[in-house]
């Protein structure tokens, strides 16, 4: 079994860069915002607004952090830190370039299903233990969205795998170097963005916290920095889910040799950070029950039929 | 099928690159502090009490504006001067309330009270917010420059006598067997 | 890898045991889970990373998810803690931990008697799928023709 960790500078490195890329998205993302929505964002506080984040940082950290006195509080106070942990705890397993990333396992794609699936206990321990019924509404529309596009999340990956051969996402990046799969696993990709948007609960799929119908959803009575864990973390989570499709489908590190890997690397996630963003000034929010009919009923059978032709795929290429 | 894929795929698609090409127009917003935004001639902000073109005041102290205000920050009180002419002894309106609605400057028949484009009213201290007579006044005539409701209307004042307005007959002496 | 088989089973002795006497529901879950996680990592340790995962997927993952699902719809409160409260006399317990303390003894004389080392054995993905779709084949596919008549059912159920 491969199980190799990174140096200990390597990994405070990851931790701290990954950590200060999800704080810059609160910025980029407004930015971006504002260009598409033909504003100008914030601009105030140094050169282009950079300084904003630490303005955010400094408010966030000031407020009142206040547990409502009709909370479970046991729950309440575990709730923010298990988005950040879990998801943090995904980064260890992405290959950032050869050489960088913290764990190099065999079964990282599994060990990024599990995270992701225990996310889900954040939103909804949060929700539960809140006793606000807005807070309990989105817990239990987040936990069926998650459970739900979890599966498609992880059928969708298959083709991958079976492509590859294997669940280190090291050697599916090796793997694709002489052809991405985005072109043979197109499907699979579409399904993994879907599902991707889906399990970070970000716009257009933000039904867990929408604002018109249930206040804020499950962090209804939260502030200050718990609140700002699951700020943080759903930021976290684009640049994860952004880094998972990088790796997956688009070759990782890999690209023409005059850039460094690492630069490659940031450059396709960006795109795709970029991407989410524009998910959310483009596309409004579907229904709930629109958004259930639509995984179980159009990307369950979508993505079984993908894994299918892939798994029939590789076998008549091994058979050859 | 081929409805669903082109509703749910393809109609998304279209809208995110629509969406997409807007980061090459021009911004609708300025950085208002430093860039102050062209604002329209109609806009419906800061109220102001016009005078007519002689450089009397407009206002006739007839309560029409606030009667028609829905949340009740205007208020004021007649008087008349030894002329005949009416005018509002104070007149006050609280800012604080309004909701720069424009029914005031609708329901004027004098086009005294007018909505100016000002829109920068904010105050540190509420009551400040509270405007009278003599910070509302403005020396100009507001949007209608020729307009002088004295010289239209009937009402005898100093200066002026019955049938002496613009367009308006000499009074029928009822006393009179003369046609 | 030995230190961390018996801290992860310390764990999970604990976090069942706060199951068992936590009163407030959310709370033995929560703990639950925490025992579901712990005896991943035993697998983890044990050299079976691919059980550790789905176990960590499947039990912790989704069917705790399930289980504080239905926990969120029944309107729970004082009563519940209460009712759990009462249910810890032990004219209760006594009988059921009598039965389980004597096959706790039974075990663990038979691990004392027996030579049992503990090896861990490397059991990659691949060595467990040819496994599944050799010898199981058969085993397999009856389960997935299970699930999957559960899927229709289900479908049905939800359509009605």
């Amino acid at each position: 079994m491969k199980f190799e960790v990174g140096s200990a500078l390597s990994i405070a490195a990851i931790l701290f860069t990954v950590i200060v890329v999800a704080a810059m998205l609160i910025w980029v993302e407004r930015r971006l915002l504002g260009l598409w929505q033909e504003r100008l964002g914030p601009n105030r506080v140094g050169p282009f607004g950079l300084l904003q984040v630490v303005a955010d940082m400094i408010k966030i950290f000031t407020k009142e952090d206040w547990v409502p006195p009709f909370a479970d509080r046991f729950s309440f106070l575990l709730a923010p830190p298990i988005i950040m942990v879990v998801i943090l705890l995904s980064f260890s397993v992405i290959p950032f370039a050869p050489g960088v990333g913290v764990i190099d396992s065999d079964i990282g794609v599994l060990f990024v299903l599990a995270m992701a699936s225990l996310g889900a206990y954040s939103v909804m321990l949060g929700g539960l233990s809140s006793n606000n019924k807005y807070a309990l509404l989105g817990s239990l529309r987040a936990a069926a969205q998650m459970v739900s596009y979890e599966v498609f999340m992880g059928i969708s990956l298959l083709g991958v795998v079976a492509l590859a051969g294997t669940f280190n996402l090291r050697e599916i990046v090796l793997s694709q170097a002489d052809g991405w799969y985005i072109l043979p696993q197109c499907v699979g990709f579409l399904i993994f963005v879907i599902a991707g948007v889906a399990e970070s609960h970000r716009l257009p799929f933000d039904i867990p916290e929408a604002e018109q119908e249930i206040v804020a959803g499950y962090h209804t009575e939260y502030s200050g920095m718990k609140f700002g864990m699951f700020f943080v973390g759903e930021y976290l989570g684009v640049v994860l889910v952004s880094s998972l499709i990088v790796v997956l489908f688009f070759g990782g590190w890999l690209g023409p040799a005059f850039l460094p890997p690492i630069v490659w690397f940031v450059l396709k996630a960006s795109v795709f950070v970029a991407f989410f963003v524009l998910l959310r000034a483009a596309i409004p929010r579907p229904r709930y029950d629109q958004l259930m009919n639509y995984g179980w009923l159009f990307l369950l059978p979508l993505s079984l039929l993908n894994l299918l032709l892939t798994g029939a795929f590789v076998l008549w290429q091994e058979g050859m | 099928m081929l409805r669903l894929i082109k509703d749910t795929l393809i109609s998304q698609v279209v809208t995110l690159w629509k969406v997409f090409l807007h980061a090459f127009d021009k911004t609708d917003t300025v950085e208002y502090p430093d860039v102050k935004p062209q604002m329209f001639s109609r806009w419906r902000g800061r109220i102001i009490l016009s005078r007519d073109p002689d450089g009397e005041e407009r206002c006739v102290a007839c309560n029409l504006c606030a009667v028609a205000c829905p949340v009740d920050c205007i208020a004021l009180q007649k008087a008349e001067d030894e002329e005949g002419r009416w005018y509002p002894e104070f007149f006050r309106i609280n800012f604080s309330r309004c909701i720069m609605c424009g029914f005031c400057e609708e329901a004027c028949p004098t086009h005294a009270i007018q909505l100016t484009p000002d829109f920068e009213m904010a105050e540190y201290v509420r009551q400040d917010m509270v405007w009278e007579k003599e910070d509302l006044l403005i020396s100009g005539t507001g949007k209608y420059h020729d307009y002088n409701f004295y010289r239209i209307a009937g009402k005898k004042i100093g200066g002026k006598d019955k049938g002496e307005a613009r367009n308006e007959a000499v009074p029928v002496n009822v006393r009179s067997l003369l046609p | 890898m030995t230190l961390l088989f018996y801290s992860a089973g310390a764990i999970a002795l604990i976090a069942t045991l706060s199951v068992i006497l936590s009163s407030n529901v959310v709370h033995a879950l929560v703990y639950l889970i925490i025992s579901l996680l712990s005896v991943a990592v035993i697998f983890f340790a044990l050299g079976a990373p691919f059980a550790a995962m789905l176990e960590a997927i499947v039990y912790a993952g989704a069917i705790m998810v399930l289980f504080l699902f239905v926990m969120m719809m029944l309107n729970l409160g004082q009563a519940t803690e209460d009712e759990e409260r009462a249910w810890m006399q032990p004219s209760l317990w006594i009988g059921p931990g009598l039965l389980s303390g004597i096959l706790l003894l039974l075990f663990v004389s038979t691990l004392l008697t027996h030579d049992v080392t503990l090896a861990p054995v490397e059991v990659s993905v691949r060595d467990i799928s040819l496994l599944l779709f050799g010898p199981w084949l058969l085993a397999v596919e009856l389960a997935s023709m299970l699930l999957l008549a559960g899927l229709i059912a289900a479908y049905h159920l939800a359509k009605k």
